[in-house]
């Protein structure tokens, strides 16, 4: 491996190596990893103009050619050396990169690494399960006869802007591949790596190259991406997302505000749902929007926190090497402090306790092994207004509030995955029939176990399908 | 001493003359401006008498930018051109109360200037231009038409509103962006498709590529762009030439309504696409100071802000620190004066929470 690889942007799977690089460093040491090419909006721009001529090229292959390649990839991205920039990369030197620019656990890389196997190996059920329909891939994509459903395109390209918090939601456009759909990736800036290697992968298994273009840029070029791609996802915090929410084409991943809702049983025997409960706040480092941010109980509101509280500071920062590690890092320090000093602001506010202060070694804000943590943390607040109640941050993160539980369906808010402990028949349905809870768990299901071959924010299928009408009749001899 | 040293050693005589002269016009009483006679009267020294070369108006300190916002605009026409048909013009792009400044000539004076600099090749005299950039209060529309006019040709223009892109920018309206950038592009392209003799277009790096994503910039006959208005980063700057100018000369300049227009120092590959500016001097002069001390000039290669003093006649503005930031360069065979690398918005780093896992 040489001091400073170069990651070249990727047009219609060509390198080019920008004018403009931005060094990838080593967080600990500031060491430079990668000199990543930045693209101009100008130059994204000008690529989505072709991108009709991007998408003609692709339907050279089949659907069942493009499901096969990506299936042949999984393995290609778990175990090969595959280009990255002028050199290869093989797994372990992935993980070990991964950790170093974004601070995440290499065992939790490693992990995350799975994620994508998965969407890749199992392409076929996902396809079924976001398509809902049997047939997809049974025979032709394409009917070509009868009433047999045909999907048609809502667009001709995809761009993404992805995200730096984690690398396993880089399974949720992997689908695109296999509808054979134009990609147009703005990588996260800390988190090429992941979208570098699963495009290198589908290129060994046979993808056509034409159809991959990477682009690490700022947010002027991403913005562009957005406005120009046919169809759009965008990941980011809720300013980020909100500007993309109107208009239509842009698949939104904003803010989970996921959460766990008890009710008046479970809240009585609380001990039985801990494991659950911790586990949807802390899994992945809590770094997934499918972590609970928040868990509501009719009743016990205090001692739940303190049980919580307990709970999650055993969660301790470890080397990112430690094997056992579960808490991820800041590869930028001060985004940590920032967040620190907004809880501690939040704090001032009346009506909210740190209950996690008691239990935890140490500050919130630490720093181990050269990264700055910041260490599980699980507020008691006395009402659901309270300024730190309704918050998600990149860390392991909770609030614990008080809601009767017959209040809860309609005070839920915007909910990506809810985990809601009940038996009650009534409650059921009624979150079941709330429009704001996009995931429903109902029982003691994490709130971080994910079906990949279900829907999550949006369903990618039909952002970039729609299903059409079709009749065919033979002409007359 | 080589010629190089010798003429920047001229330049700089020339500098402290021309700064002798308008310091001493500003502050005549006979001429001056109410704005600076006023100033003068609550100073406890002279600068008609005590100004003496260029460093001397670092005694002036910092001008503030909120003197120039709201009015009397009149404060600041000089006496010596009360008698003159006065322009005014606003500054930036951004809402609220504008700045302002007058002008008599100094806008036909910056742009006569440059002219000098254009090559007639590929700006042949006597054909039309296009002018593709903000329109409105701006004194930017009526240079380029003096330019044009200066050159033989006439200008062609289009509406441009730059406080209406920067509202729908914050808003994030970004499809309704751009849809106002393809109306705009849309009337550049009615006009170079009905004018055959347009071949020279002032345009900003933005709506170049808008409009190159339309028309071939060869095909419809254009064979010079003069680029400015905003930033100009390398990447786009090599993008320009490799992919939008298809042979077409390119002219990237830095400026503002207060300055008028910094040449680039001409295209050589060891740049690295690296965009150098020269003030054009005496008239202006920037430099690159340590943003923690304007005083303080920066050293050669090294990043600072910019700052600016803008030294006419008509308009006297010491020491105005930029809303950019740049590296300062020496000078160079065209521009025996120093010069600025590499300008870019000034930044300083501001933590700011992350909400949400992504």
């Amino acid at each position: 491996m040489s001091a400073e690889r170069q990651l070249p942007i990727l047009r219609r799977g060509e390198p080019y190596t920008s004018v403009e690089l931005e060094p990838l460093c080593d967080h600990r040491t500031g060491a430079v990893l990668a000199q990543v090419s930045q693209a101009n909006s100008g130059l994204v721009s000008r690529d989505l103009c072709h991108q009709a001529d991007c998408w003609a090229a692709l339907q050279a292959i089949s659907f069942e050619d493009a499901v096969a390649c990506c299936e042949r990839a999984a393995d290609i991205f778990m175990q090969d050396e595959l280009p990255l920039g002028d050199e290869n990369q093989g797994p372990e030197e992935f993980v070990a990169m991964q950790s170093a620019t974004t601070a995440m656990p290499v065992a939790m890389c490693r992990r995350n690494m799975t994620k994508i196997e998965f969407m890749l190996r199992e392409m076929k059920s996902v396809l079924r399960g976001l398509s809902a329909d049997d047939r997809l891939c049974g025979e032709s994509f394409r009917a070509d006869g009868g009433q047999d459903p045909a999907y048609v395109p809502r667009g001709h390209s995809l761009g993404v802007v992805l995200p730096n918090n984690s690398p396993g939601v880089h399974a949720l456009w992997i689908p695109a591949f296999a509808l054979r759909v134009p990609l147009y990736l703005r990588p996260g800036t800390m988190e090429p790596w992941t979208p570098y290697r699963i495009s290198a992968a589908l290129r060994k298994a046979g993808y056509p190259a034409a159809a991959i273009n990477i682009y690490p840029s700022g947010h002027a070029a991403g913005n562009t991406l957005l406005a120009k791609a046919a169809r759009g996802m965008v990941f980011g915090d809720a300013k980020t997302t909100q500007t993309w929410a109107e208009q239509g084409t842009v698949e939104i991943h904003g803010p989970g505000m996921s959460k766990v809702l008890l009710d008046v049983e479970a809240a009585g025997d609380v001990d039985r749902y801990m494991d659950v409960i911790t586990r949807s706040i802390a899994f992945n480092g809590g770094r997934s929007c499918v972590n609970a941010s928040s868990v509501w109980t009719p009743s016990g509101g205090r001692e739940l926190a303190d049980a919580l509280a307990r709970s999650v500071a055993t969660t301790r920062p470890t080397s990112l090497d430690d094997p056992a590690a579960a808490l991820c890092g800041f590869p930028n320090a001060t985004i940590a402090e920032a967040i620190h000093a907004a809880i501690e602001s939040g704090l001032q506010v009346p009506g909210a306790e740190d209950i996690t202060a008691r239990y935890r070694e140490g500050d919130r804000l630490t720093r181990v092994d050269g990264t700055t943590f910041l260490q599980p943390t699980i507020i008691w607040c006395e009402d659901s207004d309270h300024p730190l109640a309704n918050r998600e941050f990149l860390f392991p993160y909770a609030s614990v509030i008080e809601v009767p539980a017959d209040a809860m369906p309609d005070r839920v808010g915007n909910t990506l995955v809810a985990t809601a402990i009940t038996t009650d028949p009534v409650l059921i349905d009624r979150f079941y029939q709330s429009p704001e809870i996009v995931r429903l768990n109902v029982g003691p299901i994490p709130t971080c176990e994910i079906d990949w071959t279900q829907p999550h924010e949006g369903n990618l299928f039909y952002h970039l399908l729609q299903r059409r009408v079709f009749q065919y009749e033979a002409m007359p001899a | 001493m080589s010629d190089l040293e010798k003429r920047a050693g001229l330049a700089k005589v020339d500098l402290d003359a021309w700064t002798r002269e308008v310091v001493q016009w500003h502050f005549d009483p006979e001429t001056g401006c109410p704005f600076w006679l006023n100033f003068r009267a609550k100073l406890d020294w002279d600068p008609a008498a005590e100004v003496t070369c260029f460093d001397d108006l670092a005694r002036f300190g910092e001008f503030q930018d909120e003197w120039l916002r709201g009015g009397p605009v009149r404060r600041w026409v000089p006496k010596g051109y009360a008698d003159k048909p006065i322009y005014v013009f606003e500054t930036g792009g951004t809402t609220g109360v504008p700045k302002y400044r007058i002008a008599v000539d100094d806008f036909r004076t910056d742009y006569s200037l440059f002219s000098k600099g254009l090559d007639d090749e590929h700006f042949p005299k006597g054909s039309d231009w296009l002018m593709l950039g903000p329109s409105g209060p701006r004194r930017l529309r009526l240079s380029i038409e003096h330019l044009a006019q200066v050159r033989g040709g006439m200008c062609y223009c289009i509406d441009l509103d730059p406080r209406w892109v920067v509202k729908i920018t914050k808003k994030g309206r970004m499809r309704e962006l751009e849809e106002y950038k393809r109306h705009v592009v849309d009337q550049a392209l009615v006009i170079l498709r009905a004018h055959e003799n347009v071949k020279c277009l002032f345009t900003t790096p933005k709506l170049l590529e808008a409009l190159c994503e339309q028309v071939s910039l060869k095909q419809a006959g254009i064979t010079g762009v003069f680029c400015g208005g905003t930033q100009m980063t390398p990447q786009f700057h090599r993008f320009a030439r490799e992919e939008l100018l298809e042979g077409a000369a390119f002219a990237p300049t830095y400026g503002n309504t207060l300055m008028g227009l910094a040449c680039h120092k001409p295209f050589d590959p060891v740049d690295n696409y690296s965009i150098t500016y020269h003030a054009p001097q005496p008239r202006a002069v920037l430099q690159i100071v340590d943003p923690d001390d304007s005083s303080q000039v920066v050293p050669y290669g090294e990043c600072g802000r910019v700052k600016l003093t803008a030294l006419t006649k008509e308009f006297f503005v010491p020491n105005f620190p930029e809303r950019d930031e740049a590296t300062r360069t020496p000078p160079c065979e065209a521009y025996p004066w120093d010069g600025v690398r590499d300008v870019r918005p000034f930044s300083r780093l501001q933590s700011q929470v992350v909400e949400g896992v992504y």
